[in-house]
């Protein structure tokens, strides 16, 4: 099922929309849902059935993702320029590896899309008019998921995995506790309502994540499916 | 996008112009003469970010830009210097000098090929100066100004990315000429204080300061004398 891509508003002015196939694939959810896993299997799942796969991710861009690093290092960036940085990086990928990947007719994977950069400068009080109009360039992907897994769930998974909380992740910048751990449900409660507010305007697919990780595969595989044939 | 309407003490004064069109001689005059008269005075300039720069002149040296994100990086930059300076130091009282603002963006993303409504969006959070002075020249004199020594202009300084020629000097004069009448729309659309950049830098300062102490109670941004400590 080949539908031609479009732009969610001005768009980039020099792409040719339909000069685009392949498909388009995000998977978006908060740190510790298992999205990265989630991804790796689809990866190998689809280049298994013969699909070129390309994945990209947010703050993997060759322009800016150094900078960005650093500046989060330091804490010093304020809202508008944190979320204009992240727009540039996520811009850079788009033009130089989402589109010509979908020009050769690959699959693109993306380990978080826009709608994860949009929740964060939402819940930072930022306007919502504002951030969707900046993001007006952005591709609309075929497929949009979404793990949901409740904060308290993602808390264990975190320190399963790194036995810390990651304070941008728990936005901390916002002072809303003192303590990481009370900082980190709230924040993610917080940025999960803000993805429940955009499910129907960007027609996610909510995934239970709290299920096995061969039973969220299977769930993805079924749906990608329809794409493809 | 509806405004809030930010309440700050301070004035701010923006200058606009082509390179070449001797804008940022005139504010630097000005600065010195507000500095004389012991004003609260902080003067910051276009792309000069220190966060910011290292990824701009990065990407610059390495061609790395369209125009998407070109605008976005160059916003990104404003946004810092916008949000860690200038608003906090007009809120402080500040005189706050501008060598390019949010304008900048307006002619050269657009004539880059942005969505003007987009870049405009962009810039959204930034309020508008109390004074913007565009120093009006007439192409051939800013073109002459800048290329009468043969300088070694930049790829991206002489528009090469949106492929008008493929000759440097060539492209540096039809894209200065694009961005030369989007200026002039613009400074209809707003309204801009126009100067005639032609006139001799002497007079030209003297009418900037009148227009600015005209407009402005310069008194009311001087710098509180410091009062000896009771020991």
């Amino acid at each position: 099922m080949i539908l031609s891509k479009q732009f969610y508003g001005s768009g980039i002015r020099s792409a040719d929309l339909s000069r685009l196939g392949g498909h388009l694939i995000v998977l978006e959810g908060a740190d510790g849902s298992g999205r990265s896993t989630q991804i790796q299997l689809l990866t190998s799942w689809l280049e298994n059935l013969g699909y070129s796969v390309v994945n990209v991710g947010i703050k993997r861009s060759t322009l800016v993702s150094e900078e960005l690093a650093k500046a989060q290092q330091g804490n010093i960036l304020s809202k508008t320029t944190m979320s204009l940085f992240y727009a540039t990086d996520f811009a850079d990928q788009l033009e130089n590896k989402i589109i010509p990947a979908l020009a050769a007719g690959e699959i693109v994977l993306c380990d978080r899309y826009i709608y994860t950069l949009m929740a964060r400068h939402i819940v930072r009080g930022g306007n919502v008019a504002w951030v969707e109009k900046l993001y007006g360039f952005a591709l609309v992907p075929d497929m949009v998921f979404y793990l949901q897994v409740d904060p308290e769930i993602l808390i264990e998974q975190n320190f399963e995995k790194n036995s810390s909380l990651n304070y941008w992740e728990s936005g901390m910048d916002l002072g809303l506790s003192n303590s990481l751990f009370d900082s980190f449900i709230i924040y993610q409660h917080m940025i999960k309502n803000e993805f429940l507010k955009m499910k129907k305007k960007y027609h996610f697919n909510i995934i239970d994540g709290d299920r096995s990780v061969k039973a969220i595969s299977r769930s993805l595989q079924r749906k990608i499916e329809v794409l493809l044939t | 996008m509806k405004r809030k309407r930010v309440e700050y003490e301070g004035k701010l004064i923006a200058v606009e112009g082509l390179d070449g069109s001797g804008k940022s001689t005139q504010l630097y005059l000005l600065k010195k003469w507000l500095e004389l008269q012991n004003l609260k005075v902080f003067f910051t300039e276009w792309n000069s970010s220190v966060v910011v720069k290292s990824a701009t002149s990065k990407a610059k040296k390495r061609q790395l830009l369209t125009p998407t994100t070109f605008s976005l990086i160059h916003a990104t930059d404003f946004a810092d210097r916008y949000e860690r300076q200038i608003l906090p130091l007009l809120k402080g009282g500040y005189l706050v000098l501008a060598d390019r603002y949010v304008y900048t963006a307006y002619v050269r993303d657009v004539t880059r090929g942005c969505d003007m409504d987009w870049v405009r969006n962009l810039y959204d959070f930034a309020i508008k100066p109390d004074m913007t002075f565009y120093f009006n020249v007439p192409l051939e004199v800013a073109l002459d100004r800048i290329l009468s020594n043969r300088p070694k202009l930049k790829y991206f300084e002489a528009g090469m990315d949106i492929g008008l020629s493929s000759d440097l000097y060539e492209s540096f004069r039809l894209f200065q000429g694009r961005i030369h009448q989007a200026y002039g729309s613009l400074s209809d659309e707003l309204n801009f204080n126009v100067i005639d950049a032609t006139q001799t830098i002497e007079h030209q300062q003297q009418l900037l300061r009148r227009v600015v102490s005209e407009a402005i109670d310069l008194s009311m941004f001087r710098k509180h004398t410091v009062k000896p400590r009771v020991q």
